[in-house]
């Protein structure tokens, strides 16, 4: 088995912090961790590859590093792509996830990863990758790797693999059918049972976790802020152009509102099918205050209401669908250099 | 929660202020009603957008404070 292995520069033996703003470098063989690695993959496994790169140079140059990556991997012909494991380093995860999410959609090969559960790669990156619980720090290297290892042979090998409490990695939300002996009340009935013992049960349900997210700075001068109106309502102009749809929409609209005055009920339409949507209908400064923020901007209040008003329908919806929605929300309102957002949610 | 990620403030209006508070919004502004978010068919048209101007002014007023976390 062909393996490259990613370590960043503490793992790859090339200093600490004060190395971190090294670039990408190759190195032939295993170094450090992927000596266990190989050992622990088994099957004549052979790091032909050791790529290191500084956890600054890597986070700082996320995607030429991630292309860079994937040039070598591809010049180079492997079987699986191994990074980490990465434990709480955040800057380390956070790459580690880019770029076997890369390598394994544009290239194909399997790809492997291991973090703690704090590492803000695992959220970013669980839902596309198999990630190992690494546990909090290296003195859970062999134990990691081995986990790692398991999973990547089986990947490999394109056999089924198991549940994540099985495996060991991050539940990625995917659901499969599988046959029980009992039914779902006899199941939950155990759970409880094993809940008020104090007995270890595992739910069938993931439960969805946010991470906090910091409060972006204020506004210090509204009078010379562009301010962007953003709804997950629905609002789009008649004959829904993008056709959003109504339920689990996975695109936004943007709409200009360059110059108008006051939104037209005759001009506009909701697609939402979660709401009585007449009103906004009727009048869709009810969801869209476009009448009063361009008075405001008018009297100086603001200094400027954004071109365009941005739309999406917020129904229904996994957030595997609302959280790249918002990053291209976000990214598109970065570029046109919004101060800030006002957001209405029905 | 993906705007404030990128460094933009927010500030939301809503009238389903759990949800809103359960994915981590920093600046919630109370709405007048679900399907009114900023408004209200039964007043008349101009005290209708006295209420709307009220609840935009706390929005901006939102926006100009730190956030609640």
């Amino acid at each position: 088995m062909r393996v490259i292995h990613y370590l960043n520069q503490f793992f790859g033996g090339l200093g600490g912090e004060e190395q971190a703003g090294l670039p990408l470098e190759a190195r032939a063989g295993a170094l450090g961790p992927g000596r266990l690695l190989e050992q622990v993959l088994g099957h004549d496994a052979q790091v032909l590859t050791t790529l290191i790169c500084g956890d600054n140079y890597a986070a700082e140059h996320l995607e030429q590093v991630t292309a860079e990556i994937q040039a070598k991997v591809k010049e180079i012909g492997a079987d699986l792509f191994v990074a980490g494991p990465c434990f709480e380093a955040g800057r380390y995860g956070v790459a580690a996830g880019a770029f076997c999410s890369a390598i394994q959609a544009k290239l194909g090969i399997p790809v492997i990863t291991g973090m703690a559960l704090e590492n803000p790669g695992v959220d970013l990156y669980r839902q596309d990758l198999h990630i190992i619980d690494s546990g909090p720090n290296a003195a859970q290297m062999r134990d990691a790797l081995t986990k790692m290892a398991r999973l990547a042979v089986k990947l490999v090998q394109k056999e089924p693999i198991g549940s994540p409490a099985e495996e060991g990695y991050f539940p990625r939300g995917i659901l499969h059918d599988e046959f029980v002996e009992k039914t779902a009340a006899e199941r939950l009935i155990d759970m409880a049972l094993a809940k008020a013992a104090g007995r270890p049960f595992e739910s069938e349900l993931m439960v969805t976790t946010f991470e906090p997210v910091a409060a972006p700075p204020p506004v210090r001068d509204l009078s010379k802020a562009t301010i962007a109106i953003v709804t997950d309502g629905g609002l789009v102009p008649k004959g829904n152009p993008d056709k959003i749809p109504f339920r689990a929409a996975t695109n936004f609209g943007s709409y200009n509102i360059a110059g108008v005055r006051d939104l037209q009920g005759q001009d506009y339409e909701v697609s939402h099918r979660g709401y009585d949507t007449r009103y906004v209908e009727e009048d869709p400064n009810r969801l869209v205050p476009v009448d009063v923020l361009r008075e405001m901007e008018k009297a100086g209040l603001i200094g400027k209401l954004h071109d365009q008003f941005l739309s999406t329908s917020g129904l229904a919806n996994p957030f595997s669908n609302t959280r790249p929605m918002g990053k291209r929300i976000a990214e598109q309102l970065k570029e046109a250099g919004i101060d800030a957002v006002i957001l209405t949610s029905t | 929660m993906e705007l404030e990620k990128a460094g933009i403030p927010v500030a939301q209006v809503t009238s389903v202020a759990p949800v809103a508070k359960m994915v981590g919004s920093n600046r919630i502004v109370l709405g007048h009603g679900i399907v009114n978010v900023l408004g209200d068919p039964n007043l008349p048209p101009e005290e209708e957008k006295a209420l709307r101007r009220k609840l935009v002014q706390q929005a901006l007023e939102a926006l100009k404070k730190e956030g609640q976390g």
